[in-house]
């Protein structure tokens, strides 16, 4: 193998890049981008970049010492429009073709938005210029509705009163998180937005977006007939795998709309010389014995070994447990594992007040701990998460 | 030197952490002792609430990962080296020298 194309520039395209080179790959890397920009760490536009408190440069993903490292040739602001799988050329939205001995798949996922034209100052928050713009609407006194009770709608919430705003957020659900968590630790962890003085309406979908006498958003209309005032709404109800692209190209993909990229553990996709890693792809999963697409950052930064040596022929590392992280109103949230409707989960280490609000779930599965999620208890969820790594490395 | 502990009072994969200059955290490591900053140099946590793999500590706020014996990241978000420090053990208790170990990168 001489030459690779990542198709991904951020996370997952350039940790693929990173364990390449890691791994001893001396060839040439070529990676498309969509944006514009080098790749750069997404986690913080919910939280330090949009309070302002961290800038974009800090945002990179690379250091000074990478450009030599890494040799990449970067076509930034590009879109793959298809991929020929027999010779493994990608076709770049300026007519152009990249043709490589192997193909990563990196494109990750995009902001889902609520279907229909939506007024100006209605935001999703995937990219820099999304975060940006979000940021320049956050003034104090703002009244800002969130729809979507989930991780990204919950930091976007927590930032917003953090910076004075007036904060409500909608949930479809009964219990936001619920189908990540499970309803008793979801309404345990949800009760950080009351604590905040974030108001939080669940069990009720939103009907429509009302524009003002200029065009800016100037209320969510609720299915139950309450209008909610809003200066600023973010949408937050998802994402969906950039996978479009790949539709007649031959590849099999999951069943989602549209379909994650099938791999094995190692990230090999049905075609030899095809890796797909990240937000992307629906991989096979040591840990759950099943097929998964995640979106954990973690993820991202991890598959990439599995998918390197995949390519290079070399061992596969060693499987790893799902794990994710979100950081809301100074409190650490913490899931490690795969947790299922029917698991059983015990709550200790219990801090109920505001101010000291914290505890770890354990969920067993016939007696086995399957997850572990703790609200501020980073010391024992460390050992539970050990305790699950033991567990998703010993031999079948 | 700073007094860590009693070695065999140190749970085996997880740290302590000790006041030099800067936070000192104090890993143990099947048996092995480890100190570097407890500070990540990303952003401010604890590096001694992180989870601890293969030598390897990952910070707890970011997931930024960090050799726990030269205190390089080993990729994103962190892009700065921790500081280690020398660890002595003499009758079974744990010392920590306050002084850094000069950076070799």
């Amino acid at each position: 193998m001489r030459s690779v194309t990542v198709v991904g520039a951020s996370l997952a395209g350039s940790s693929t890049i990173r364990a390449l080179r890691a791994q001893g790959f001396d060839g040439r890397v070529t990676a498309i981008g969509a944006e514009p920009h080098l790749p750069y760490d997404r986690p913080p536009l919910s939280k330090e970049f949009l309070a302002g408190t961290m800038s974009a440069d800090e945002l990179s993903l690379l250091t000074a010492d990478d450009e030599q490292s890494l040799r990449v040739d970067w076509l930034l602001g590009r879109t793959a429009t298809a991929l020929d799988t027999s010779t493994r050329a990608v076709t770049l939205d300026d007519g152009r073709r990249v043709v490589s001995d192997a193909v990563v798949l990196a494109t990750g996922a995009r902001a889902r938005r609520l279907p229909g034209p939506t007024p100006p100052g209605v935001h999703t928050v995937r990219t820099l210029e999304d975060a940006t713009a979000l940021r320049a609407e956050l003034r104090p006194g703002a009244r800002v509705v969130l729809i979507g009770g989930g991780f990204i709608g919950a930091e976007i919430a927590s930032t917003s009163a953090k910076l004075g705003a007036e904060v409500t957020i909608v949930e479809a659900l009964p219990t936001p998180l619920a189908a990540q968590l499970g309803a008793e630790v979801a309404g345990a962890a949800t009760a950080l937005h009351a604590d905040n003085n974030v108001t939080l309406i669940t069990g009720v979908g939103v009907s429509e977006l009302l524009p003002g006498a200029g065009t800016s958003v100037r209320a969510v209309r609720l299915a139950d007939g309450r209008e909610l005032p809003a200066d600023v709404v973010v949408v937050g109800i998802g994402a969906i795998p950039n996978t479009e692209w790949l539709a007649g190209s031959g590849l099999a993909l999951d069943g989602g709309d549209p379909g994650g990229v099938l791999t094995d553990a190692g990230c090999a996709t049905d075609v030899p010389g095809i890796v797909a890693v990240g937000d992307c792809a629906a991989s096979y999963r040591h840990f759950t014995g099943g097929v998964l697409r995640l979106e954990h950052w973690t993820n991202a930064v991890k598959q990439p070994s599995a998918g390197a040596a995949t390519l290079l022929g070399a061992p596969a590392p060693k499987p790893d447990v799902p794990y994710f992280w979100s950081d809301q109103y100074g409190s650490r949230l913490q899931f490690a594992g795969h947790r299922h409707d029917g698991d059983s989960v015990e709550l200790t280490d219990c801090g109920t007040d505001a101010g000291e609000r914290g505890f770890l779930a354990v969920y067993r599965r016939a007696g086995q701990p399957v997850a572990v999620f703790a609200l501020n208890r980073p010391k024992p969820f460390n050992r539970l998460r050990r305790e699950l790594a033991a567990m998703a490395t010993a031999p079948a | 030197m700073i007094r860590v502990g009693a070695v065999a009072d140190l749970p085996d994969g997880e740290a302590v952490v000790v006041q030099g200059e800067d936070p000192i955290a104090v890993f143990r490591i099947d048996g092995e002792l480890f100190a570097i900053d407890d500070t990540c140099s990303h952003q401010k946590a604890s590096l001694s609430e992180g989870w601890v793999e293969d030598c390897k500590v990952e910070c707890p706020l970011h997931a930024a990962c960090f050799d726990l014996r030269t205190g390089m990241p080993s990729g994103p978000p962190a892009k700065m080296a921790v500081r280690t420090y020398p660890v002595v053990v003499t009758d079974g208790v744990a010392f920590v020298h306050p002084a850094a170990v000069p950076a070799t990168a």
